[in-house]
């Protein structure tokens, strides 16, 4: 049984650049995979203005009846412009990379998860001097730790 | 689970792969050779090295983030800091001071003792205009920006000129605000 349905990476503009689904179930094709990202990244924005306290950095987690979709948003990011249409205002607002899981309600531990794959990352998305910033990804390596990380991730749940 | 709150610096350096100290000097030479060929003048080779050194730090920056378990700082003084203690100490095993601070707490100086860049090295002559380590200010100046704060960078103290430190001045020239409130309509 698989605990992780999907993972996403959006870059700073809200544009899908890693999409990787794990097990039969919650599989997505690709147009819906990139809606997803584009919606997470308006609402993950809107949640920061809806806020009634200042200091609010996003949704962090969302429940549901069938899944959970955990996300993680990275310190770095640009400054980007959002037009309110309620208030006719426009807003700046500091966007990083995002990174979120969806996975079956109630897994537990996905916060860790998330940091680890934003190392993993790091490594090796990031030092690769191939790769360009905010493109897809295409790395090898980082798909094989990626995919060893999520291995280990369930063997530990199994075994809890 | 992560720890929480920040990670020293030496236990971040303990714990990433590390290449032989004088491999990484000996390569930094060879680069900083090259482009003193390839370009001619000191001044284009100054210009390349921190344009080579802001391309390392927007991508350093999540790594350095992602391991330190740094959050945000509350003020430039703290983000001074933290390059300083935990940065230097992450990337290049050694620690830097900061100091000089100006009275609004926008400008300050980070002290390097000790620069391991710089263990082979003596300028020659021909080459007395050239910041040899302008690759750590191009860094420093990248990340910061990639967490949106506009800095200048510039080399005080240089040891291959004689100098008895070496002494990066940190200037900040825009922060842009994270919360609330926002200045709306710009």
């Amino acid at each position: 049984m698989a605990a992780i349905y999907s993972l996403y990476i959006i870059n700073k503009s809200g544009g899908l650049i890693f999409y990787k689904d794990y097990g039969s179930s919650g599989r997505m094709d690709t147009n819906d995979s990139l809606r997803v990202a584009s919606l997470w990244h308006s609402m993950h924005a809107i949640s920061q203005q809806l806020s009634p306290i200042s200091g609010c950095f996003g949704i962090e987690l969302l429940q549901a009846d069938t899944f959970d979709l955990h996300c993680f948003q990275s310190l770095t990011g640009y400054i980007s412009l959002l037009f309110f249409f309620l208030s006719k205002k426009v807003t700046r607002m500091i966007q990083g990379t995002k990174f979120f899981v969806v996975c079956e309600p109630g897994t537990q531990h996905m916060e860790g998860l998330l940091k680890h794959i934003y190392e993993l990352y790091t490594d090796y998305v990031l030092k690769n001097p191939f790769y360009e910033m905010e493109m897809p990804i295409r790395c090898e390596l980082f798909d094989i730790n990626l995919t060893q990380a999520i291995q280990k991730d369930r063997v530990a749940l199994l075994a809890r | 689970m992560p720890p929480v709150g920040p990670r020293s610096g030496d236990a971040i350096f303990a714990n990433v792969e590390r290449v032989n100290a004088e491999l990484f000097t000996l390569t930094y030479g060879a680069i900083v050779r090259q482009l003193l060929t390839d370009l001619e003048e000191v001044e284009e080779v100054n210009k390349q090295l921190d344009q080579m050194g802001y391309n390392i730090g927007i991508r350093l920056i999540d790594e350095f983030l992602a391991k330190s378990n740094v959050s945000r700082c509350v003020d430039f003084k703290e983000t001074a800091e933290v390059i300083a203690k935990i940065g230097f100490k992450m990337f290049l095993g050694v620690t830097a001071s900061v100091t000089n601070w100006d009275a609004d707490g926008t400008c300050c100086s980070i002290v390097l003792e000790d620069n391991p860049l710089v263990d082979f090295v003596e300028l020659p002559d021909t080459c007395q205009g050239l910041y040899y380590c302008n690759i750590l200010s191009g860094v420093v100046r990248g990340a910061l920006e990639m967490v949106s704060m506009k800095t200048e960078i510039s080399w005080i103290r240089d040891m291959l000129r004689g100098d008895d430190a070496f002494e990066l001045q940190v200037k900040l020239l825009k922060q842009v605000p994270e919360e609330y409130p926002y200045k709306d309509d710009e």
